[in-house]
């Protein structure tokens, strides 16, 4: 079944609440050799302006992977997970995200292109925490076309 | 942050300038753990069985591991994690990770503009393993104090 092109501009209902902790930040850091004592010492992140312990920028990828799988395994979207590849992400951060925030990402279905017998989607989500702003992810994915 | 003084000020930063590389050495039990930092257990980048029947040549590294790793470059020179505004990347190649040997993905990161009056640099960064091109147009807006 081909991607749905009747899926473009749609927004999906807010992910459930994510709550940011130091452990996971910690977690993360050390998993991406991130040796900033701002990720880590509540200290340093305080003296140089943060609440808490900040998440490096890329951390923002796992809460918003969170609203992409809404879309991504949406029947009704005809996308096979199996031939899904990765093809771009940017992250736009209005501020870092910080240990204690409470994230809820919308995600919009902003393109879905065919190329050369592959599908391009690019997904935007928007993450925030009440009502500020904290990031935007842009998520490219391209389904490999088939057989 | 205005009372920050860990960061890096905008004033002593010119285009061309070359930010200190890294060399990033990745195996299969770095996979694992950034597998469970990131929630993205897809077994294309631990399980060698799995990766080669779905036609990979082996386990391959998460794109997002190597985006995170690289901008680290980034980050230790500005001084402070977090003045990364934005940061956006291509993935172009696959990292392809051995059980034995690992892989080394070599960063490296120029300043390409500069824009005084938000005091926000712009760095291009270059990430390379076995010889190819691993991330395309990778490219970080940085805050400056």
């Amino acid at each position: 079944m081909p991607v749905n092109p009747e899926f473009v501009g749609r927004v999906y209902p807010p992910s459930a609440p994510y709550v940011v902790s130091a452990a996971k930040i910690t977690e993360f850091a050390e998993a991406v050799g991130a040796t900033d004592p701002v990720h880590t010492d509540r200290e340093v992140a305080v003296a140089r302006g943060y609440r808490d312990v900040i998440a490096p920028p890329t951390f923002a990828v796992l809460i918003a992977q969170r609203a992409e799988m809404a879309f991504i395994f949406d029947p009704e979207a005809g996308i096979d997970f199996g031939r899904v590849v990765h093809g771009e992400e940017t992250f736009v951060h209005h501020r870092p995200l910080t240990a204690g925030d409470e994230i809820v990402g919308v995600l919009t279905v902003d393109s879905v292109k065919a190329a050369g017998g592959h599908t391009m989607i690019v997904t935007r989500t928007e993450l925030s925490s009440g009502a500020e702003p904290v990031a935007t992810v842009f998520s490219t994915v391209v389904v490999r076309g088939g057989e | 942050m205005s009372n920050d003084t860990a960061r890096r000020r905008f004033d002593g930063v010119a285009v061309g300038d070359v930010l200190p590389p890294r060399t990033v050495h990745v195996d299969r039990a770095r996979l694992v753990q950034y597998a469970g930092a990131s929630l993205d257990r897809n077994r294309i980048h631990w399980d060698e069985p799995f990766a080669k029947k779905v036609g990979l040549p082996d386990v391959i590294a998460h794109g997002m591991f190597t985006m995170g790793a690289a901008i680290t470059v980034v980050t230790d020179w500005a001084g402070d994690a977090g003045a990364v505004v934005r940061y956006g990347t291509r993935f172009t190649k696959p990292v392809v990770v051995p059980y034995d040997a690992g892989a080394d993905i070599e960063v490296s990161a120029s300043v390409t503009s500069l824009d005084e009056a938000n005091r926000q640099v712009t760095v291009d960064v270059a990430a390379v393993c076995a010889g190819d091109r691993v991330l395309g147009r990778a490219q970080a807006v940085v805050q400056l104090a």
